[in-house]
């Protein structure tokens, strides 16, 4: 195969990629109602972050700090066409506290998606 | 407290015959300055299980208890270096106190001069010391196993100075921090032990010497009361400290960046086993299985108590909310001021000293030290020394019968019986135990390190400090996930 080259039947496009950050405790209700969406799969990760919601404050033995990066919790999910819009609504639904902090969704186009078992390609390996 | 050895030779067939023959009287007298071979019959089975146990209990204070209440403290990249160098400092100081350490504070120095402030060399390695010979209690014709005695002072040797790493957290280089270690236990640490705690035993204080002056150390004979180490563990290191953080100056960042403690549930638990270890220092320091150990048990229990919930209260008060991190402060506070007190107060006088240490120190870490902008990283000044003087000087008022103390015990009558109390000749004598341990601990303490870092360097470099002691330091990090 030249380089640049896919290999015969590879699919790509028709599909989203799906970031949310949202409240940590939402992340079971969220993944409930997404898993109901029929979504077959998510990677999720623990991560930090400041928006518009404003910082703690820790006090140590006296010492105060303020933290302005707060921990929030990373979804990616990918999606077909289809079912993307489906997606990112019940997720704006299902995560939203109506406070700030609630988080924010971002979506981008997916070039395409490989199942590493079996080497399918396209909407069909998600 | 302490001691008085005796030459063991021959001493176990003669201690049998003398066994035998207090069989026969149900109720022996009291046998005024007993031989070697008397005193070896004097032994308590149930005194030496308590005096064993006792000592595992105060390793636990070291390890882990100590290295993990100041490694949550600490941030991520720094925590396996405070647990090293407190694993190895108790490793190190093993050595030493059994090279020289034990003699230099227990034994008789034969120079006259120098007898008062530091022991002699009669017993490096531990020479002359065996199974059959003994260490005085507190009671007339009362011994206990010499090595017992050995092992169990050898525990407080070594967690004084692993409580000074607190004052040095986060810049301090690993093998300068060993030197200095073994120097300030053999100038400082010793001494001091020696001038407190030091002296012939209840059957030979007045008789031993040829002067007719009693056999003990400096503070000892001055009538100093120190149960099981204010002034000689909490008030020697925490001043030790509080020279190092000045010298060694603030930590790259300080009061710019966030230090938030990394891990306040190892804080708990490292302050619930000091907690739990602090019954084998204050009761063991008893030396004895009886009332009396079961006095510092209970003064020890809930001066603690006291302490956990009057910081909780100045937190609620000051700041709004009661924080972990305060309980867990106060709780050692109050087992750090309970700890010269523990056999010679009350407890009621004890719950008391738990209430009032705790605003002190909370004032000291929270007002004092930024107000005069130290960075004792740790608080091992804001707790432990002054802790350690609020609870020495509590001492010389709690122990009056009065308020419920044991009071004063006259050691130069045989037997040795209660003697009359006088609180302010005692508070004169317990400041000037304060003064003698806050000069020399502190005086060598800055000799040491500056003649350390001229030599050697004391601090890491700028980048160092950064990356993190426990790369840079030790190559390892203390978690990997």
């Amino acid at each position: 195969m030249a380089a640049g080259e896919w290999p015969a039947g590879f699919k790509g496009a028709g599909m989203k990629f799906i970031i949310a950050i949202i409240k940590p405790f939402k992340l079971d209700e969220v993944r409930e109602a997404l898993g109901a969406l029929g979504v077959a799969g998510m990677t999720v990760t623990e991560v930090k972050g400041f928006g518009r919601q404003k910082g703690q404050t820790e006090i140590y033995r006296g010492a105060e700090y303020t933290t302005n990066m707060l921990p929030k919790v990373k979804i990616e999910i990918a999606a077909s066409d289809d079912l993307a819009p489906r997606v990112v609504e019940t997720i704006q639904q299902t995560a939203s506290t109506e406070a700030i902090g609630d988080g924010k969704i971002f979506v981008i186009d997916l070039a395409s998606a490989v199942r590493i078992r079996t080497g399918e390609s396209g909407d069909t390996a998600l | 407290m302490i001691r008085k050895m005796m030459c063991g030779l021959g001493a176990l067939g003669a201690s049998m015959m003398a066994a035998t023959s207090a069989f026969a009287d149900a109720t022996p007298a009291l046998i005024k300055s007993p031989t070697a071979a008397q005193a070896a019959t004097m032994v308590n089975k149930g005194d030496t299980t308590w005096m064993l146990v006792s000592t595992v209990l105060v390793l636990m204070m070291s390890i882990p208890a100590l290295a993990l209440f100041y490694g949550g403290l600490v941030r991520t990249k720094n925590m396996l270096s405070v647990l090293m160098q407190v694993f190895m400092i108790i490793s190190i100081g093993t050595l030493v106190w059994i090279f020289w350490g034990y003699s230099e504070a227990f034994s008789t120095n034969s120079n006259a001069t120098l007898a008062p402030f530091v022991g002699g060399l009669s017993k490096a390695f531990l020479h002359g010391v065996d199974s059959t010979t003994v260490a005085a209690t507190f009671s007339n014709n009362v011994y206990i196993p010499e090595y017992a005695y050995v092992v169990f002072q050898m525990t407080f040797a070594i967690i004084t100075p692993a409580l000074i790493v607190g004052s040095l957290a986060d810049r301090v280089k690993f093998w300068p921090l060993m030197l200095f270690v073994v120097l300030w236990m053999t100038i400082v640490y010793f001494p001091i032990a020696h001038m407190v705690w030091y002296w012939a035993g209840p059957d030979y204080y007045f008789t031993t010497a040829s002067t007719n002056a009693p056999d003990g150390g400096y503070l000892f004979n001055k009538g100093a009361l120190d149960f099981a180490g204010g002034t000689v563990v909490h008030i020697n290191a925490g001043i030790a400290g509080m020279v190092g953080c000045l010298f060694l100056g603030k930590r790259v960042g300080y009061g710019k960046e966030p230090m938030p403690p990394h891990s306040l549930t190892m804080t708990m638990i490292g302050a619930s086993l000091l907690w739990v270890g602090w019954f084998g220092f204050n009761a063991g320091s008893n030396l004895e299985a009886n009332g009396g150990a079961a006095l510092a048990f209970i003064n020890t229990f809930v001066a603690t108590a006291a302490a956990a919930v009057s910081w909780a209260l100045c937190d609620q008060f000051v700041h709004g909310k009661p924080s972990m991190l305060g309980a867990a402060s106060g709780a050692v506070a109050g087992l750090v001021a309970v700890t010269p007190a523990s056999g010679y107060a009350g407890p009621i006088g004890s719950i008391v000293l738990g209430l009032a240490v705790s605003p002190i120190c909370f004032f000291f870490v929270g007002v004092v030290k930024s107000k005069f902008n130290y960075d004792d990283a740790l608080d091992v000044f804001g707790v432990h020394c002054i802790g350690g003087i609020v609870g020495a000087l509590a001492t010389g008022i709690l122990d009056n019968p009065a308020l419920g103390g044991p009071g004063f015990v006259d050691y130069s009558k045989f037997p040795a019986g209660v003697g009359a109390y006088d609180m302010v000749a005692q508070l004169k004598v317990q400041l000037t135990a304060i003064s003698v341990t806050l000069v020399w601990s502190g005086g060598v303490s800055a000799v040491l390190y500056f003649a350390i870092d001229k030599i050697f360097g004391l601090r890491p470099s700028e980048e160092a400090e950064r990356e993190g002691l426990d790369i840079t330091e030790h190559g390892e990090r203390a978690y990997n996930y």
